[in-house]
């Protein structure tokens, strides 16, 4: 059986899980304690990504890409998931960047990135949050200013995933500073002899530990002309506005396998040492959230295949699942008792990366924000 | 957010109009009357059954259309959207479905064309233990049934007992049986009209054709055979309810003023609706997932029992933080929102308690599904 229900899930997408599950067990399983101790992924495993097909799914074949849906985004997630990969690498590269290049990008960037992209020669960041702006986009104060023959970047970001292990930083910036979101532009930054360009100390997070989440700094960093996303400026605020919901819902995916896979590590852990009599009534209230989980994301998937997902559902799903997928966790954790507060039990590694969602991609008290202007 | 697509026809549609018009006008501004007066009016029963809403999954043969379950749902809904508790029409939709499933020809002929025209009231006392002893062609039975929901009214109860084969189920007429002692409505927290009744059997004598099924044993399988549905319809009331609660809090925050600005400008206010919109959000898709996998008779019972304490638990969770945003007026039973406090509460309690829907979800057989 599929695990997303759907009139729309395919035996195609099955087949392409297949590939994904095979491709986690033999690429990431083996090396994973590495990556998180050394707190990035190796360029090796984008190569390797971009070979098996994993990287860009949606995109063109025209491009290099996969031509694949929303699906194939999902799937990838949600195996990443499974194994407590809960990094958010290929997905940002994949589905965040590449779609801004591919939908708003100039004919000449769209050949010069995405098919590097696809391959996973470059691996791509998107640099928003600075010290002094985060969910508050149109607060940032890094500056593109136009030279006559590019722009001289200036400023700094903080928490930029993929920051360490990038080459090609798409950097929201000022091209008119007194024109608050109006005057904010996405300019791409290969970062390879880029002169001024400074990637600062990876931050050492609670979880998500193979994931670079990175300082970068600025300094009369020069940008060719052709390399300002789309090639007017001013698009940057609703542009990463456009595509908030799509990437909500992605994380909505990421929560409810994350419940799952605590409950079922947690019950099997359990039932292996004993305690799961005891345990019984604490996990059907976390099997009854999951449960309700992936039917909540289920009809958000269908209501954004079919055209009318939006901006309050995006919210709804995202401050929900991860909100549940936190108690869930910490559940788990606590019914385990001190087994639960080791590292080596993967179900402490999924509470301490299940933080993050109540705060990327928008915390949840924005989320609430947006839901209850709806009202 | 795009719907779990149940398979609604005009005809369902046409059924919740009129269902919404009977509950709006014809029960709702009587409410306050009929708890005065300690119980609604045989004759909105009978109304009730006119318009086709006792039990509309019945046959044709006696009095019901022979409708699908979301009918029933749908009676469930508009009950729970018009915040009306009597008459409480699922119960006739409960025990009517007890003797279509389970009776013998005579027992259907003889009850289900009354419950359908509302002219027989049933209750059911399956909770707690009693015992009906075998006396040649008769039953005594002798024990106490506590908390019968709609007893004081009821013509007839469909009682659990021991016997010798096991549980079996009973249908106990209650107006000239003798040994059966029926106590005044109990007072209760909220729900105040609907009339539940302890009652005490003492050694009352029922003759064999009472017993419900071909055979004595058949009681626990009869009851575990009705929960699911009987969960159904409690979520799918505990969901409109919850709907409903969003529907006068909103209005009222968007009215009423303090410190210069409306209440719903306050960040709190608007932080505590969106939470209970997503919860009402997250349950409706819960709810008519499964739904459709009951008519598909694909439903597993444990996420029907998930869904039902999972819809009851933020009912009164998500009705108590809306009594928070009414104030002071929150706490006046003049206010609807009060209401839905005080009567919500049972929705935790009713059919079955938060601990036992816990015990199934938990069981072993739920754990390896």
């Amino acid at each position: 059986m599929p695990m997303i229900r759907s009139p729309h899930y395919t035996p195609r997408h099955e087949a392409f899980r297949e590939a994904v599950r095979d491709f986690m067990a033999r690429e990431v399983v083996p090396h994973f304690a590495d990556w998180q101790a050394a707190g990035r992924t190796p360029r090796a495993l984008w190569l390797k990504a971009g070979e098996a097909g994993l990287l860009c799914t949606k995109m063109s074949p025209a491009f290099g890409g996969g031509g694949g849906d929303l699906y194939h985004s999902l799937i990838i997630i949600e195996e990443q998931t499974r194994i407590g990969f809960n990094e958010l690498t290929f997905y940002l590269h994949s589905d965040i960047i590449a779609p801004y290049i591919e939908l708003y990008g100039t004919d000449d960037q769209k050949e010069r990135f995405l098919p590097r992209m696809a391959r996973g020669e470059l691996v791509a960041a998107i640099a928003m949050t600075e010290p002094g702006a985060g969910s508050d986009l149109q607060a940032i104060r890094t500056t593109a200013v136009s030279d006559g023959n590019g722009y001289r970047l200036n400023g700094q970001k903080v928490f930029i995933s993929n920051g360490q292990v990038g080459n090609l930083i798409c950097v929201a910036a000022k091209t008119d500073p007194q024109a608050g979101g109006k005057g904010i532009s996405l300019l791409l930054l290969e970062t390879d002899g880029a002169d001024g360009f400074v990637r600062g100390k990876n931050l050492n997070k609670i979880g998500c530990k193979a994931q670079d989440s990175s300082e970068l700094f600025f300094d009369d960093v020069r940008v060719p002309p052709g390399n300002l996303l789309g090639g007017a400026e001013g698009q940057g605020f609703p542009l990463l506005m456009q595509r908030l919901p799509e990437e909500r819902l992605i994380m909505a995916m990421s929560a409810v396998a994350n419940m799952e896979e605590a409950v079922k590590e947690t019950e099997a852990r359990l039932t292996a040492r004993g305690g799961i009599d005891a345990a019984r009534t604490k996990l059907a209230d976390c099997r009854i959230k999951a449960k309700m989980g992936r039917a909540f994301l289920e009809a958000a998937i269908d209501s954004f295949i079919e055209g009318t997902f939006d901006t309050t559902e995006g919210a709804m799903i995202k401050w929900w699942t991860t909100q549940r997928q936190n108690e869930v966790c910490d559940a788990c954790v606590q019914l385990m008792g001190v087994d639960g507060y080791r590292m080596d039990n993967i179900v402490a590694h999924r509470y301490a990366d299940s933080r993050l969602g109540r705060i990327a991609g928008g915390t949840n008290e924005i989320m609430k924000d947006l839901i209850g202007r709806s009202l | 957010m795009s719907r779990s697509k149940l398979p609604l026809t005009e005809s369902h549609e046409i059924f919740r109009a009129s269902a919404r018009r009977f509950f709006e006008t014809e029960c709702a501004p009587n409410q306050r009357v009929w708890e005065k007066d300690g119980g609604v009016p045989r004759t909105i029963w009978q109304r009730a059954g006119e318009l086709g809403f006792l039990c509309p999954r019945v046959g044709g043969n006696y009095g019901g259309f022979d409708a699908d379950f979301l009918y029933s749902a749908i009676v469930a809904e508009e009950q729970a959207r018009a915040g009306v508790v009597a008459p409480a029409l699922l119960q006739s939709d409960s025990v009517a479905s007890y003797i279509a499933a389970y009776g013998s020809e005579m027992q259907k002929r003889a009850l289900l064309p009354h419950i359908a025209a509302g002219t027989a009231l049933g209750a059911l006392a399956l909770r707690g233990q009693r015992e009906a002893r075998r006396d040649g062609q008769h039953y005594v039975l002798g024990g106490r049934a506590d908390f019968v929901a709609g007893g004081h009214d009821a013509h007839f109860v469909i009682v659990a007992a021991d016997t010798r084969e096991g549980t079996s189920l009973f249908v106990v007429e209650t107006g000239k049986t003798e040994g059966l002692a029926k106590s005044k409505a109990i007072k209760t927290l909220g729900q105040a009209a609907p009339g539940a009744v302890d009652l005490v059997f003492d050694d009352v004598r029922l003759p064999g054709a009472c017993l419900l099924g071909e055979r004595e044993g058949l009681g626990v399988a009869q009851i575990a055979a009705r929960l699911t549905e009987e969960r159904l319809l409690a979520a799918a009331t505990a969901v409109a309810a919850i709907e409903r609660a969003i529907r006068i809090t909103t209005e009222y925050v968007k009215d009423r003023r303090a410190f210069k600005q409306r209440i719903i400008d306050f960040q709190n206010t608007r932080f505590r609706l969106a939470e209970a919109k997503t919860e009402a959000v997250a349950l409706r898709i819960f709810l008519e997932r499964c739904l459709r996998e009951f008519l598909d008779g694909t439903l597993d019972a444990a996420d029907a029992a998930a869904l039902h304490h999972a819809a009851a638990d933020r009912q009164c969770a998500i009705v108590d933080d809306c009594v928070q945003l009414h104030g002071g007026y929150g706490y006046i039973l003049d206010y609807a929102v009060a209401r839905m406090w005080t009567d919500g509460r049972l929705a935790k309690i009713l059919a079955c308690t938060d601990e036992t829907v816990r015990d199934i979800v938990g069981s072993p057989q739920a754990v390896r599904a």
